[in-house]
């Protein structure tokens, strides 16, 4: 049992955890994550890593509330407990000091590019980071980001907040500036992650993206997590979860994680009916 | 148990013993069994597995121990339940094997002990796996363990991977004195035996009974560590004062064939498809969450020949498919699956398709799977492995209907503790460097065996692994020598 020593809301259905896991805590880099479970009959879902403090033996994850588990997730409070927590899983960010490197975080994907942020500015980077969300109540991470970066950006699809428009808008326009840059890593939503590689690739501009493909174990056993690099398998539990952006076919990444639509849109909508007031629980067991 | 005592109970001459029949195993229906995750096999009575005891030639020199990876003493233990002591037979397992009951279901005993049976030179070998497993499940039943009490060493040893060698490791070790710590990846302990083996052939209720015998002896268990990244063997030893670590972390990575569409919606690996299964429950979904594609009425097939293709299979037939195939390249006589399983499994309704693979998997357009586009094969010259090649016959070529296909032809190694331990050494192919003698690695005080050292074996052969590596551990502990 991992104990929940501090929950809060970042943003409408993005909730940060402070969690009591002191072994993931001592050993977490930049870029890597966590696999956790809930509860007995819990799937296991891959979680975003996005600080920790070896000292206190906590780790902080940061969850978007998207299907069942995310939302029950969500639900919880310090002082609840998770079944599962297991991690840093994953490669860390290779962190060098490249020069000049353009951090880019969509949405929830922040929390992950904000520790890679940083260390890549404590490695003597200069760091621009570009945050994009769909409007201004979703931009999470703002202060942290601005702590750790040169330059800080920001957009909202439909400019209630700051600039109105995509990262990749700002990362044009960048680049349209005679900005040199030596790396641009970019974690968010796959479109984003995709549009900003095709943007790169023309510029020649190295690209590391993060991808989130629906994971099992997180210990190359499954091999669930295959991502198309190059043509060829890799997974992205052991291999990943970063790669070159240049080289990632995203049109499979995103049909695979469509893969299983239909269940997890019943187990929604049991979900919501089960938290009904006057509900009285009946699973029954069905296929989905 | 005195000669006279064991000649008194077995009155039967040894042509005698050879007259009567090999006991056949009970087993749930086919058609019943195909529609339930139940056990197939039922088990031995008390009378039936005296019956069969009684087949022993009691041999003078046991070729079935001697065959036995973990050598049990067969002819001991079969004496013991002709002369009804069925918990003596158990305890006299114990000495060599910490897992009958697990052993007496999915060990291939004829590839072991019941293929070197001096009966099986004119009838059928003895039943030695079924006998294992009626005394194993007799002793749980009567929930009568003896609990060996061994003075503490003060040295402490940690297990990496809580599957059938992890285990073996643990259950030797802590008979030895030592303080024993199991590091297990996932949230459930067991390995192979739980994300692998289903529940048809290996009820999770066995593997938790034997988990809690072994938590008696006093073995520690984690689950959730992921040694090499949550903790690296060097941090184990250094800072957690371990004086030994065992490495077990099992069969590693899926391999898949290269051809097109292997990324399509509908195409599984083995291990992700059992796993959902056999440890996430996928099939009891919306019960459990974690959810599978609906497999009711649907074409399937696998593509491999061995007893993980044919548990993937059996497990899609039990789910509702509709058409269940087994796409093997070579010929019957080549499947390295199980022969009792093969039989099982065609009993159920499974259509092997032989001599046949897959070279490209089709879709609707939209990236789901609709079908396996397949060429027949023939055998060539025997290759590197000694059986013989398959060579594509020319033109063919013909496409099967498929919802749904798993791919269950092999691993590769995991990288994740060679890549973070330094210092120890791996062969070509990725696996950890271990004698075969001692299961010592060219790192001092790390030991490694099964899948991670030889590739995709058995649980028998990981767990020889695990007791010659528990032997030489003890004597590293005992005399301080690598």
């Amino acid at each position: 049992m991992f104990k929940i020593i501090h929950a809060e809301f970042l943003a409408p259905g993005i909730k940060r955890f402070v969690i009591e896991a002191p072994r993931i805590a001592r050993k977490q880099q930049p870029g890597q994550f966590v696999i956790l479970r809930i509860y007995e009959e819990g799937e296991r879902i891959p979680v975003t890593i996005e600080n920790s403090d070896p000292e206190r033996g906590t780790i902080n994850i940061v969850v978007q509330a998207a299907g069942k588990t995310t939302n029950l997730l969500n639900s919880l409070n310090a002082g609840d407990s998770i079944l599962d927590v297991v991690g840093p899983l994953g490669r860390p960010s290779e962190i060098a000091n490249y020069g000049t490197v353009v951090v880019i975080g969509g949405g929830v994907g922040t929390a992950m590019a904000y520790p890679t942020a940083a260390a890549l500015k404590r490695a003597g980077n200069r760091v621009v980071s570009i945050v994009g969300a769909r409007n201004k109540e979703l931009v999470i991470l703002e202060k942290e980001m601005r702590a750790v970066s040169d330059a800080l950006m920001i957009t909202t699809d439909d400019g209630s907040y700051a600039d109105k428009g995509f990262v990749t808008d700002k990362l044009l326009q960048l680049i349209q500036n005679g900005t040199r840059i030596d790396l641009v890593v970019a974690v968010g939503p796959i479109v984003m992650m995709k549009a900003v590689a095709e943007l790169t690739r023309k510029e020649y501009i190295r690209t590391v993206v993060s991808l989130n493909p629906i994971m099992i174990d997180g210990t190359g056993m499954c091999g669930g997590c295959r991502v198309m690099i190059d043509g060829k398998s890799e997974f992205a539990c052991v291999d990943g979860p970063e790669f070159d952006g240049h080289r990632v076919n995203f049109e499979v990444l995103v049909q695979r994680n469509a893969m299983y639509r239909t269940a997890e849109q019943k187990s929604m909508e049991e979900f919501k009916r089960n938290r009904e007031p006057d509900h009285v629980c009946q699973s029954q067991g069905v296929q989905p | 148990m005195s000669p006279t005592a064991r000649n008194s109970l077995n009155v039967l001459s040894p042509k005698e013993r050879m007259k009567v029949p090999r006991q056949a195993m009970p087993e749930q229906a086919a058609e019943i069994r195909a529609h339930n995750f139940e056990e197939v096999n039922l088990g031995y009575s008390t009378e039936l597995a005296q019956q069969e005891a009684r087949r022993c030639l009691e041999c003078a020199k046991p070729v079935c121990t001697d065959n036995c990876p973990v050598g049990v003493k067969v002819k001991e233990f079969v004496e013991l339940i002709v002369a009804g002591d069925f918990l003596g037979a158990a305890a006299k397992i114990r000495e060599d094997n910490v897992l009958p009951a697990v052993t007496g279901r999915v060990c291939p005993q004829e590839d072991h002990c019941e293929g070197n049976c001096l009966l099986s030179k004119k009838v059928k070998p003895l039943g030695i796996g079924y006998l294992e497993r009626f005394v194993a499940d007799y002793e749980q039943r009567m929930g009568n363990h003896v609990l060996p009490r061994v003075q503490a060493t003060g040295k402490k040893v940690a297990i990496v991977g809580s599957g059938p060698s992890g285990l073996t490791v643990a259950g030797d070790l802590i008979q030895k004195g030592h303080k024993v710590r199991v590091f297990e990846a996932l949230h459930e302990l067991g390995g192979v035996l739980v994300y692998g083996i289903p529940e048809f052939r290996l009820p999770k209720q066995i593997i938790r009974q034997q988990l809690d015998y072994m938590r008696e002896m006093g073995v520690e268990f984690e689950t959730d560590v992921v040694v090499g990244r949550t903790v690296t063997i060097d941090e184990l030893m250094k800072e957690e004062g371990y004086d030994a670590v065992y490495i077990g972390t099992g069969a590693g990575l899926p391999q898949f064939m290269g051809i097109p569409g292997e990324h399509l919606n509908g195409v599984y690996s083995a291990n992700e498809f059992l796993t959902r299964i056999n440890l996430m429950k996928a099939y009891k979904f919306p019960v459990y969450d974690e959810p599978m594609l609906d497999l009711h009425g649907k074409s399937v097939a696998v593509i491999g020949g061995g007893n993980t293709a044919l548990d993937a299979i059996r497990s899609a037939l039990r789910l509702g498919a509709g058409k269940a195939y087994v796409i093997y390249r070579r010929s019957d006589a080549e499947m390295p699956a199980r022969a009792e399983e093969v039989h099982h499994a065609r009993q159920e309704g499974i259509d092997f398709q032989m001599l046949t693979a897959p070279v490209e998997f089709l879709s609707d357009g939209k990236g789901w799977l609709t079908a396996a586009r397949c060429v027949r094969m023939e055998l060539g010259e025997p290759d590197a492995s000694g059986r013989r090649r398959p060579v594509p016959k020319a033109g063919s070529e013909f496409d099967l209907p498929l919802s749904v296909a798993v791919i269950a032809i092999g691993t590769s190694a995991n990288p994740i503790v060679q890549s973070t331990t330094p210092g120890l050494g791996t062969n070509k192919r990725g696996y950890i460097e271990a004698s075969e003698q001692t299961q010592r690695t060219t790192r001092k005080g790390v030991f490694a065996g099964g899948d991670i050292v030889t590739g995709s074996a058995t649980v028998i052969l990981a767990m020889g692994a695990g007791r010659r590596a528990a032997k030489s551990i003890h004597e590293y502990l005992t005399t301080g020598e690598w």
